[in-house]
């Protein structure tokens, strides 16, 4: 079974300062759970598999602050059907917002065709952290077709476009070489370092934008989370920030759902999916 | 194809290009291009991620009415020493097709980068989009097998021999941009170790080439 799914999440500045989540829809695999101060996308189901075709749309509105992580590595296979699988989400940042999107690992699995597409709009004063990391095959595995667009504006300029293709040139020593992990954070809109810095696999590139791109290529995902993560350190230490920033609490209470849209009560929610 | 625009893709056009080498030398120095197969390996690689997004650029920029190319180019260009080769190559083609085809178009530019000085050349030179998108998916790859053949030594027939038989995908590669731009896209193919060597090779204390 194939789903055409649009799920969706809001976050807006209450009176008391902090955040609350004022949407929060569901819809087939595209499962949300709001956990300790963060939504989590929980993943009803495999997937995305061939045919798919899944759109999530986040919105930060003003000076609010929000976080969406995944509860585990989603595994990106061929659907029975043929035809490529798709992933577009869809953010906004309002002035003086923020927004954390790091989701755990995609997974291409030998024989997949997806495409993932993120198209994030900055206002002026928003800050963004935006992990991406593909793994490139099971173990042992060699990943199908894989194609992801990054498309980044802030305050109404481009910022980042930058579209990996897993495909047959990917090995080329000039694109992933052999890696088997690949993996970018965008850090937008904080006192980032203006200096560039490179290790093996490691990278920290200041963009031409008030941005930085940490990018790092890994033999597995473990290494590859590690070098991100040192990236990121360096990209904030650099600039003398001791501490990253950090989301402040949402609260649970007061979270309207939209009816029929809630997970795993949707008609064509997870359960006929396996 | 007209005589001016064989004359831009020359590599004897004064416009500095011999002082780059698109990533190669530090992949070179990795050990990851050693000979004539892992050369083609790369310049197939480089072709279809930077060679793709310059000659949209260069497309772009021929086909005109597309203001702020330069800052869609920054964008497509994540490591600084990038930004810096592309701008420095930029200023040297604008030197040299200033005093080639006088022209109001290229008083008007400022400093650019390479691929929207190129395509901004071809427009004033007589040239289409689709010849644009050629030249810059040429040039990705021709530069770096001359160094090539400097760095390592290798044999300039067989190097050719490799130029050769990615001929097809240049054209392939050309066709892909001019065609994204006809449709209002601008390609964004990254290519995330030439960024890494990009940087790698700014740091490194001794070096042949610029990039």
């Amino acid at each position: 079974m194939n789903f055409a799914s649009r799920a969706a999440v809001a976050a807006v500045r209450a009176p008391d300062g902090r955040t609350r989540v004022t949407r929060l829809r569901s819809d087939g695999p595209l499962a949300l759970r709001e956990s300790g101060g963060a939504v989590y996308l929980v993943g009803a189901g495999a997937g995305p598999l061939g045919g798919d075709d899944l759109e999530l749309t986040i919105d930060v509105g003003p000076d609010a602050c929000l976080a969406v992580r995944s509860a585990a590595a989603s595994l990106v296979l061929p659907g029975r059907r043929p035809g490529p699988s798709r992933l577009a989400v869809r953010a906004r940042v309002a002035a003086g917002a923020r927004l954390v999107f790091e989701p755990e690992p995609a997974i291409a699995a030998a024989g997949c065709d997806h495409r993932a597409l993120a198209e994030v709009t900055l206002e002026r004063g928003a800050t963004l952290t935006w992990r991406e990391e593909i793994v490139l095959g099971r173990h042992g595995e060699r990943p199908g077709r894989y194609v992801s667009r990054f498309d980044v504006t802030y305050d109404g300029l481009p910022l980042l476009h930058h579209e990996l293709r897993v495909d047959e040139n990917a090995t080329s020593a000039a694109v992933l070489g052999a890696a088997k992990a690949a993996g970018t954070v965008l850090l937008a809109g904080e006192d980032l370092t203006r200096e560039p810095y490179a290790a093996e696999g490691l990278g920290v590139l200041p963009l031409a934008g008030p941005a930085v791109l940490v990018t790092a290529l890994a033999e597995d995902t473990v290494r590859l989370r590690d070098r991100l993560t040192r990236g990121t350190a360096e990209a904030r230490l650099a600039a003398g920030i001791e501490d990253p920033p950090q989301s402040p609490p949402t609260t649970r209470a007061a979270v309207s759902r939209d009816a029929g849209a809630v997970a795993g009560t949707a008609p064509d929610g997870g359960a006929g999916r396996r | 194809m007209d005589a001016a625009l064989l004359l831009l893709a020359d590599s004897r056009l004064p416009a500095g290009g011999h002082a780059h080498s698109g990533g190669l030398e530090p992949a070179v120095t990795a050990g990851v291009v050693r000979d004539l197969p892992t050369l083609a390996d790369f310049l197939r690689g480089r072709l279809a991620t930077a060679g793709l997004v310059a000659a949209g650029l260069a497309a772009a920029a021929c086909a005109g009415g597309r203001p702020g190319l330069d800052a869609e180019a920054d964008a497509r260009t994540p490591s600084p020493a990038q930004r810096h080769a592309s701008l420095a190559q930029g200023r040297a083609l604008l030197r040299a097709a200033r005093a080639a085809w006088p022209h109001p178009a290229l008083e008007e530019l400022g400093p650019s980068h390479h691929p929207v000085v190129l395509g901004t050349v071809v427009r004033v030179a007589g040239g289409t989009p689709a010849q644009a998108a050629a030249i810059a998916a040429y040039g990705a790859v021709t530069g770096p097998a001359s160094a090539a053949v400097r760095l390592l030594g290798l044999d300039p027939l067989g190097v050719q021999r490799v130029l050769a038989d990615l001929a097809g995908r240049i054209d392939a590669t050309a066709a892909e941009a001019a065609e994204s731009v006809r449709a209002g896209v601008l390609p964004a193919a990254s290519a995330p170790a030439l960024d890494l060597f990009a940087e790698l090779h700014r740091q490194a204390d001794l070096r042949l080439f610029e990039s």
